[in-house]
């Protein structure tokens, strides 16, 4: 299963839920969701502890955008827009948690 | 002139990800052209808009980070960044496109209380 979150994980518990509830698999983090895998985050310790049971992504594009490409927490892996596309090809399904 | 009316613009969202940031500097630059005494308040996720460094090539979107260089420019020469918002995203002063101040949010709450006039992004 891959989890797609796209919001901050300082104003919305949407990527806290995910990690809580998703039993395991592939989490992909987009646009605001982001800045969770960045280092000096109060949520870096809260994502380190999530890489145990999940494998992590970020989609660079967004990591960019915002100016935080080279601030990203080491063992979460950058993915380009090809890479977003083969995740959701490479697992039977997908959840997106708005 | 006597109407002069104390703005506050507060930003508490990152860019990019809803249009909140960017229309608050739309917003801001009007009120700069009506000789208003503005000021800017980055909170919680808002101080990611001033962030060094963003590049949105990627995402195909305008980076409007620049704008806020330009801001001194229309005389909005008030940017006030809150400390304790820096500290939860590992950033800092130096981490700023432009310069600002940074304000505990004692001091923030004390300023927000001088405003005539309060916008909230």
């Amino acid at each position: 299963m891959l989890h797609i979150v796209n919001k901050s994980p300082l104003m919305n518990s949407a990527l806290e839920t995910c990690l809580n509830v998703a039993t395991g698999g592939e989490v992909l983090l987009i646009e605001d969701a982001v800045y969770a895998a960045t280092v000096g985050s109060t949520f870096e310790p809260r994502l380190r502890d999530a890489l145990v049971k999940f494998k992590v992504y970020v989609l660079q594009p967004d990591l960019d955008a915002r100016g935080m490409g080279d601030k990203l927490v080491a063992g979460v892996t950058a993915v380009d827009y090809s890479g977003f596309v083969d995740l959701t090809i490479n697992n039977n399904s997908c959840q997106s948690w708005l | 002139m006597s109407d002069v009316k104390k703005f506050m613009f507060v930003n508490r969202k990152a860019p990019y990800g809803t249009i909140y940031a960017l229309e608050s500097l739309e917003v801001v630059l009007i009120t700069a052209a009506f000789d208003q005494d503005v000021s800017l308040a980055f909170l919680d996720d808002g101080v990611y808009q001033l962030k060094k460094g963003q590049q949105t090539k990627g995402i195909e979107t305008k980076n409007f980070s620049p704008t806020y260089r330009a801001l001194e420019d229309y005389d909005v020469e008030k940017l006030y960044v809150m400390k304790e918002s820096l500290d939860a995203r590992g950033l800092s002063e130096d981490d700023m496109v432009v310069p600002v101040t940074v304000l505990s949010s004692a001091e923030m709450g004390a300023l927000m209380d001088q405003q005539d006039v309060v916008l909230s992004f």
